[in-house]
C-alpha cells in the first residue's frame, strides 16, 4: 500500500519532464543534428556475433567457440530478432549498424547483408548510414573484406591490438603482425578513411619506449581512426591467472598512465584529434555508431548477451529500457525461435537512471555534455542547477580537472584520464538533486492521491500508458 | 515474590512486539518464604522499533500465542530440577552440545540444519561465536522421572568472560568442555577457576572425540594434572556426532545437586499470570500479560514455579523500565531488592560518533537499546570538534568493541564512526589549579584527546593485565619473543603436560587489547590460547600521538602510546593507512605527529589514470552499477579535509602487525 502511494505521489513528477520530451523530441531532433534526442524514432543497432576460433587470453566477454557449424541457425535469428526488436520499438529509421563479437568476420558475408536486408525492410536504413564490421586481421578475415563491402558493410574496425608477434601470442590472438599490416592494407583499399584499428597497450612486459615505437609504427600505416584501450585484466581469463601465479608481470598503473598520455600526444601530433577517452580521428573520421552510446540515444542489441537501450513504443511502453538478450547462443535461439526474441532482462529506466547514464557515457567525450543535449534529457534541472553550488564539484573545477561553462560540462584534458574518480561525485549531487525535488514535487502535488486520477494543475499529466495496457505503468521515479 | 532484572538481553525478533518479555532466572538461594525471587536476564524488543508505544494491544499478543500447549509447572519440583551452563575455550564446541542436548530432548527437532540455534544474533551466526548467554529449557525423562534442566549457553571469547560469570553465578554445576584434540587452553582453565570458585559442580567433557587428531587419554591426563580432577569423571563425547552425549544429560542430572537455586526461587510462592509485579527501582507496577518457559522459543505456562527458568511479559512500555539489576516484587509484598551484579569492568574505550550529526538522535536511541541490551558497555557523552557529539564507551575488549559495532549496524541500521580504542590511563596531577578542578589529584583518562600535557602531571599509570598463555612447547621462543616485543614481564612458566606449556606474563594492557590475540593464534598455527586478568596499574611514560592526514589531524587515531614505542609505533600506523587509504586524485600525506614534532610520514601518490577503456557492446549496465556502488561507499566514507578514508580503514589500521 505505501509502495503504491509513494508512486502515485511521484508518478507525475517526472512524466512532466519525459511526456514533454517527447512531445516536442521531433522538433529538436532536426535542430540537434546527428545528436539523436532520447525519444525519437531513430536507433542504432548492435548485432552481437558470438563465436570465435579461438578463446584470447585476456577476453571475458561474451563469445563461444562453435562446436558445429549453425551459422543458417543463427542468421535465421539474428534476423527474426531484428524484426521484432525494430517492431517493438517502432524505429522508423536505423541511423548506424555495428557488427560486433565475437569474431563477426567469421560469418558469411551474406549472413550480413541478410540482417541489413531486415533492418531495411522493417526501418529506414539510408545509404550513407554507417555500418561497422569488427575485423580479426586473419587471412581468412581479409580475404572476405571485399565480399563484406558488398554485403553493405561501410566501416571496417580492425582488432590489431599488437604489431608484436611476441604479444600477440601471449594474448591469444589468432594472427600475425604480418597478417595484421595486410588486412589493414586490404580494408583501406576498399573502404578509404572508414578503417578503424583496435590497439591494446598495457600489455604485459610492455615498456613505454616500446609502446611509443609501436603506436608509431602503426600510425605510419594506419587509417584515420585508432581505438586505444588499456589490458583489463579480467577475473576468469587466462592472463588473469598467469599474472596472479607471477608467470606474467603487466605494468604499474603508474607506467600505464604514462603510456596512455604519451599516446594521446603522439597522436595529437599526428593529426588523431582525441574525440572520447579511448577513441582518436583524424579528417573528421569519428565512429558515429559509437557516438550513439556516448549521446545516450537509442540502441537496439540483437545477438546472444546484446544491450539496448529503447522505449518499447510497439507493446505500449513509454519509458526506455534497459535490454539484455539471453547470454548463452543455444538458449538465446531456442527463445528467438519460440518468442521471436531473446530478451532476458528488461530494466525501465528512471528519470534519475537515465539522467545518469547521460552523464556517465557523455563526459567520455571531449566536448563533453552540452547543456543543449543535457536538456533533451532534463529540461527542468540544467547542470549548473544541479553542480554548481556543490564544493566538491568546485573543487574540481579548481584543480582543474573539470569544467562547468557556458557549453556545458566536461573533463579537462588532464580530467579525461580520472574521469571514474570524479563520476561518483557527480551521480551524488545528480541523485541528490533529482531526489529533492521529487521530494518538493509530492509536497507541492499535495500529498496522496490515486493513481491515474491527476492531481489538479498537473496539467501535462496523463494517464501514463495511452493504449491502456495495465502491465505497462509510467517510468518509475 | 520477588524478581530481579539482571541481564535484558535483545534479539532479533521476526514479529513486532511491543511489549517486553523478560527471561528469568533465579540466582539465589532461599529457604522457605512466601516470596519468589526471581532475576530477568534479558529481554526483547522489535527490531528498529522508533519508539516503544504506550499503548498496547495485549490481547494480541496474548491470542497469538494461546495455540501453544500449555506446561504444568507445579509438576516439578526442586528435586528434578538443575541448572547448569556449558564453558569452554572458544571453538570447542559448546553452541553444537546445545544443539545436541536441545534435539536429544525434543526442544527442536533433529535436522542437519541445527547450527548455533542459540546463536541468534546474526553477529553470532556471522563470526560462529556466542557472545550472549542463552537459556533453554529441557525436559528430560531419566529412570521414569522427568527432569527439567535449565541450559544456559555461555560466550567463549574471552572478552566475554563476564558473561559467562554471570551465569555461572545461576547454576549449581557446568560442563566444561575441551576439545580432545587442542586440550586445555587458556580459557579452560579461566572457566575453571570461575565455577570452581562458585563451588559449583564441574563435570568435565571431552568433545570432538571423533576428530582424526583426537587425544582424549592426553586430555584427561592434562585434566587431573590442571584441574585435580580424576580422569575416570571425564566423558568422552562427539557433539558433531552426538556420540555418548545423552550420557552428558543423565551425569547432569546424577551429579549436579537439585536446582533449588533457579530461576524463581520458590519461597512458598509462585508467579502466574495477572499478577501484579512491582519494579523496585522505578516503583511501577505491572501486570503480567504472560509467562513461559523458553526451549529455546517462548513457551508459555500459567504458572512459574520454584527452580524455574522462564520468561515474562510485563506491561512495560519503554526498555529503559527493564533496568539490568533491578529487583520485582509481588505488589502485596514489598521486599528488599535483591543485591545486583558487580558490574563488569571496561578494559578498552572508544568514541563513537554519528557518520552524520543529523542521526545523532537516532544514533542514541539505538545505543541506549544496545547498552540497556548489553550491560556490560559504559556509556559516557562525550563530544569533539572534529566528530560533533557522541559517546566515549567502555567494552570489555576488542572484540566486543567489534560486536557492539556490527550490531548498532545490523540491528539498528546505525553507521558510526568509531575511534581508536585505548585503555584507561590514570594521571597523578601536580598542577594545584587542575586538582582543584578536577576535585583530585588521580585522575583517569579514557579520551586521548583529555590527555593532560607532561607539565602538568606527576607520573602517569598505565593498566596492568596478568595473562595466561598455553601453548604447546614448540612455540614458546616466538611467543616469549612477542610477548617482549610487547613489554610483558614473565612472572612463571609450567609444563601442564609432556608438550604443553603455561605461561604467566604482566602486561600493560594497552599491549594486548588491540591484537594480541589475533597476533599470538597465527603465530602458533592457532594453537596457542590466552586470557588475562585485570593487574592494577603501574607507573609509565606515556604520551599522546596523532596521525595527520595532509595536515589535518584524524582524531579518531590519535593514541597513547608509550614512550619508547612512539616512533615504531607511529611508523607502523602510518605505513598502513598508507595501504589502507585508496589512492586519490592528490597527494596525500600521511604523519605521525607528537605535539608538533613530526615523527613519521609515508606518501600516498596521486592516481594518474583512472577511466575505463570501453563499454563492450553498448553494455552500460555493468559500469553503471560499480559506478553507483562507488557513489555509495563514498557516502560512507569519512572526510579528513579532502581527504576519503573507507570507514574500516580505521580499524584495520590499529591492528599491529609485529615482524
Amino acid at each position: 500500500m505505501l509502495k503504491a502511494f509513494l508512486t502515485a505521489a511521484r508518478g507525475p513528477t517526472v512524466c512532466l519532464g519525459r511526456c514533454f520530451s517527447s512531445e516536442v523530441s521531433g522538433a529538436v531532433s532536426k535542430l540537434a543534428g546527428f545528436s539523436s534526442p532520447p525519444f525519437s524514432t531513430e536507433a542504432s543497432l548492435y548485432v552481437h556475433w558470438p563465436y570465435c576460433l579461438k578463446r584470447c587470453s585476456y577476453c571475458n566477454f561474451n563469445k563461444y567457440i562453435p562446436r558445429s557449424d549453425n551459422q543458417d541457425v543463427m542468421l535465421e535469428c539474428l534476423q527474426r530478432e531484428t524484426e521484432t526488436l525494430l517492431k517493438l520499438s517502432q524505429v522508423s529509421r536505423i541511423t548506424s549498424v555495428f557488427f560486433g563479437g565475437g569474431t563477426p568476420s567469421l560469418a558469411h558475408p551474406a549472413a550480413i547483408a541478410a540482417v541489413l536486408e531486415t533492418v531495411a525492410r522493417h526501418a529506414g536504413l539510408s545509404e550513407e548510414a554507417e555500418v561497422t564490421l569488427e575485423v580479426n586481421p586473419t587471412p581468412i578475415g581479409s580475404s572476405k573484406l571485399e565480399n563484406f563491402l558488398h554485403a553493405g558493410v561501410n566501416r571496417f574496425s580492425i582488432g590489431v591490438q599488437s604489431l608484436r608477434d611476441d604479444d600477440l601470442k601471449v594474448l591469444g590472438r589468432d594472427h600475425n603482425t604480418q597478417h595484421a599490416l595486410q588486412t589493414i592494407a586490404e580494408a583501406r583499399r576498399l573502404c578509404p578513411g572508414r578503417v578503424s584499428v583496435d590497439v591494446m597497450f598495457g600489455r604485459p612486459g610492455q615498456s613505454v619506449a616500446s609502446w611509443e615505437l609501436e603506436l608509431d609504427e602503426l600510425l605510419s600505416v594506419c587509417d584515420d581512426h585508432v581505438s586505444l584501450y588499456q589490458l583489463t585484466l579480467e577475473r576468469g581469463t587466462q592472463l588473469f591467472s598467469q599474472v596472479q601465479k607471477g608467470q606474467l608481470s603487466v605494468p604499474s598503473d603508474d607506467i600505464t598512465a604514462v603510456m596512455y598520455e604519451s599516446a594521446r600526444r603522439i597522436l595529437q601530433n599526428r593529426g588523431y584529434l582525441q574525440y572520447e577517452v579511448s577513441n582518436f580521428a583524424r579528417n573528421g573520421a569519428i565512429s558515429k555508431h559509437n557516438m550513439s552510446y556516448w549521446k545516450a540515444s537509442q540502441y537496439l542489441g540483437v545477438g546472444p548477451g546484446a544491450h539496448g537501450r529503447f522505449v518499447p513504443h510497439g507493446e505500449g511502453g513509454v519509458c526506455r529500457e534497459a535490454r539484455t538478450q539471453t547470454l548463452e547462443p543455444d538458449v538465446w535461439v531456442r527463445e528467438v525461435q519460440q518468442r521471436g526474441h531473446g530478451t532476458r532482462r528488461r530494466i525501465p529506466l528512471t528519470h534519475l537512471g537515465l539522467l545518469e547514464e547521460v552523464l556517465v557515457m557523455g563526459l567520455r567525450l571531449i566536448d563533453g555534455i552540452t547543456h543543449q543535449h543535457w536538456q533533451l534529457f532534463s529540461p527542468r534541472a540544467d547542470l549548473h542547477q544541479i553542480l554548481s553550488s556543490s564544493s566538491e564539484v568546485q573543487d574540481l573545477q579548481q584543480t582543474g580537472l573539470l569544467i562547468l561553462d557556458d557549453r556545458g560540462l566536461r573533463c579537462s584534458w588532464q580530467g579525461l584520464a580520472l574521469m571514474d574518480s570524479m563520476l561518483p561525485t557527480l551521480l551524488l549531487e545528480l541523485e541528490a538533486h533529482i531526489t529533492q525535488g521529487l521530494q518538493q514535487q509530492a509536497r507541492v502535488s499535495g500529498g496522496p492521491h490515486h493513481p491515474g486520477a491527476p492531481a489538479a494543475g498537473q496539467g501535462v499529466w496523463r494517464p501514463t500508458s495511452p493504449r491502456g495496457s495495465s502491465s505497462r505503468p509510467g517510468c518509475p521515479a | 515474590m520477588q524478581l530481579s532484572l539482571i541481564k535484558p538481553q535483545g534479539c532479533a525478533t521476526p514479529f513486532l512486539r511491543h511489549l517486553l518479555d523478560f527471561r528469568v532466572y533465579q540466582t539465589r538461594q532461599r529457604s522457605q518464604s512466601c516470596n519468589i525471587a526471581c532475576t530477568v536476564i534479558r529481554h526483547r524488543w522489535m527490531k528498529r522499533a522508533p519508539v516503544f508505544c504506550t499503548h498496547i494491544t495485549t490481547n494480541k499478543m496474548i491470542s497469538t500465542q494461546a495455540d501453544k500447549e500449555s506446561i504444568d509447572m507445579s509438576k516439578f519440583p526442586v528435586e528434578r530440577i538443575r541448572n547448569f551452563s556449558i564453558i569452554a575455550h572458544i571453538d570447542h564446541g559448546k553452541s553444537t552440545l546445545a544443539d545436541r542436548l536441545l534435539e536429544i530432548t525434543g526442544a527442536i527437532t533433529t535436522t542437519d540444519k541445527n547450527k548455533q540455534v542459540l546463536d541468534k544474533l546474526q553477529v553470532e551466526r556471522e563470526r560462529g561465536i556466542t557472545v550472549k548467554a542463552q537459556t533453554a529449557s529441557l525436559f528430560y525423562k531419566y529412570q521414569g522421572q522427568t527432569y527439567l534442566l535449565n541450559l544456559i549457553d555461555t560466550p567463549g571469547h574471552v572478552d566475554f568472560s563476564y558473561e559467562v560469570s554471570r551465569s555461572i553465578s545461576a547454576c549449581q554445576g557446568v560442563l566444561l568442555i575441551v576439545d580432545a584434540n587442542q586440550g586445555i587452553q587458556a580459557q579452560t582453565v579461566a572457566n575453571f577457576y570461575l565455577a570452581f570458585e562458585a563451588q559449583l559442580t564441574i563435570i568435565p567433557v571431552i568433545n570432538k572425540i571423533d576428530l582424526k587428531n583426537a587425544d582424549p587419554e592426553r586430555v584427561e591426563k592434562q585434566i587431573e594434572k590442571v584441574f585435580d580432577i580424576p580422569t575416570e569423571e571425564c566423558i568422552r563425547i562427539s557433539a558433531k556426532l552426538g556420540t555418548n552425549v545423552e550420557q552428558v544429560l543423565q551425569e547432569v542430572v546424577k551429579r549436579l545437586p537439585p536446582g533449588v537455586v533457579a530461576n524463581i526461587a520458590l519461597f512458598g510462592g509462585y508467579l502466574s499470570k495477572g499478577d501484579r509485579i512491582v519494579s523496585a527501582y522505578l516503583g511501577k507496577s505491572y501486570e503480567v500479560n504472560e509467562l513461559g518457559l523458553l526451549r529455546p522459543d517462548e513457551h508459555p505456562t500459567d504458572r512459574l514455579y520454584a527452580g524455574q527458568v522462564g520468561y515474562v511479559i510485563a506491561g512495560m512500555k519503554e526498555v529503559k523500565e527493564a533496568q539490568i539489576g533491578d529487583t520485582l516484587y509481588h505488589q502485596k509484598h514489598p521486599v528488599e531488592a535483591l543485591p545486583g551484579f558487580k558490574p563488569a569492568k571496561a578494559m578498552v574505550f572508544a568514541g563513537m560518533y554519528p557518520m552524520d550529526q543529523a542521526d545523532y538522535s537516532a544514533l542514541r536511541s539505538a545505543m541506549e537499546k544496545l547498552t540497556l541490551n548489553d550491560s556490560s558497555v559504559t556509556v559516557q557523552r562525550d563530544s569533539s570538534l572534529a566528530l560533533g557529539a557522541g559517546w566515549r564507551l567502555g567494552f570489555l575488549g576488542l572484540l566486543h568493541m567489534e560486536v557492539f559495532n556490527q550490531r548498532l549496524e545490523q540491528e539498528y541500521n546505525a553507521s558510526v564512526i568509531v575511534t581508536a580504542p585505548t585503555v584507561p590511563y590514570k594521571a597523578i596531577l601536580s598542577s594545584a589549579k587542575l586538582i582543584k578542578e578536577h576535585g583530585k589529584e588521580e585522575i583517569t583518562i579514557v579520551n586521548p584527546a583529555q590527555f593532560p600535557d607532561r607539565s602538568v602531571v606527576k607520573e602517569y599509570l598505565e593498566p596492568m593485565v596478568m595473562g595466561t598463555i598455553i601453548t604447546p612447547d614448540d612455540y614458546t621462543g616466538k611467543i616469549m619473543s612477542i610477548c617482549l616485543n610487547r613489554r610483558g614481564v614473565q612472572k612463571n612458566m609450567v609444563y601442564i603436560d609432556d608438550h604443553r606449556v603455561m605461561m604467566k606474563y604482566l602486561f600493560p594492557l594497552n599491549e594486548i587489547v588491540v591484537d594480541f590475540y589475533d597476533l599470538l593464534k597465527s603465530m602458533s598455527s592457532g594453537y596457542a590460547s590466552f586470557d588475562y586478568e585485570d593487574a592494577g596499574y603501574q607507573a609509565a611514560h606515556v604520551i599522546k600521538m596523532d596521525i595527520l592526514l595532509n595536515g589535518k589531524p584524524v582524531e579518531e587515531l590519535t593514541t597513547i602510546v608509550h614512550k619508547d614505542r612512539a616512533y615504531s609505533a607511529g611508523k607502523a600506523m602510518c605505513e598502513r593507512l598508507q595501504d589502507a587509504i585508496p589512492r586519490q586524485m592528490f597527494e596525500i600525506a600521511v604523519q605521525a605527529a607528537i605535539g608538533s614534532k613530526v615523527i613519521a610520514r609515508e606518501t600516498i601518490k596521486a592516481y594518474k589514470k583512472n577511466v575505463l577503456a570501453k563499454c563492450y557492446g553498448g553494455d552500460i549496465t555493468r559500469k553503471m552499477k560499480l559506478l553507483k556502488k562507488q557513489a555509495e561507499g563514498k557516502k560512507k566514507m569519512r572526510y579528513i579535509g579532502t581527504v576519503q578514508v573507507p570507514k574500516d580503514a580505521f580499524i584495520n589500521v590499529l591492528k599491529r602487525k609485529d615482524k
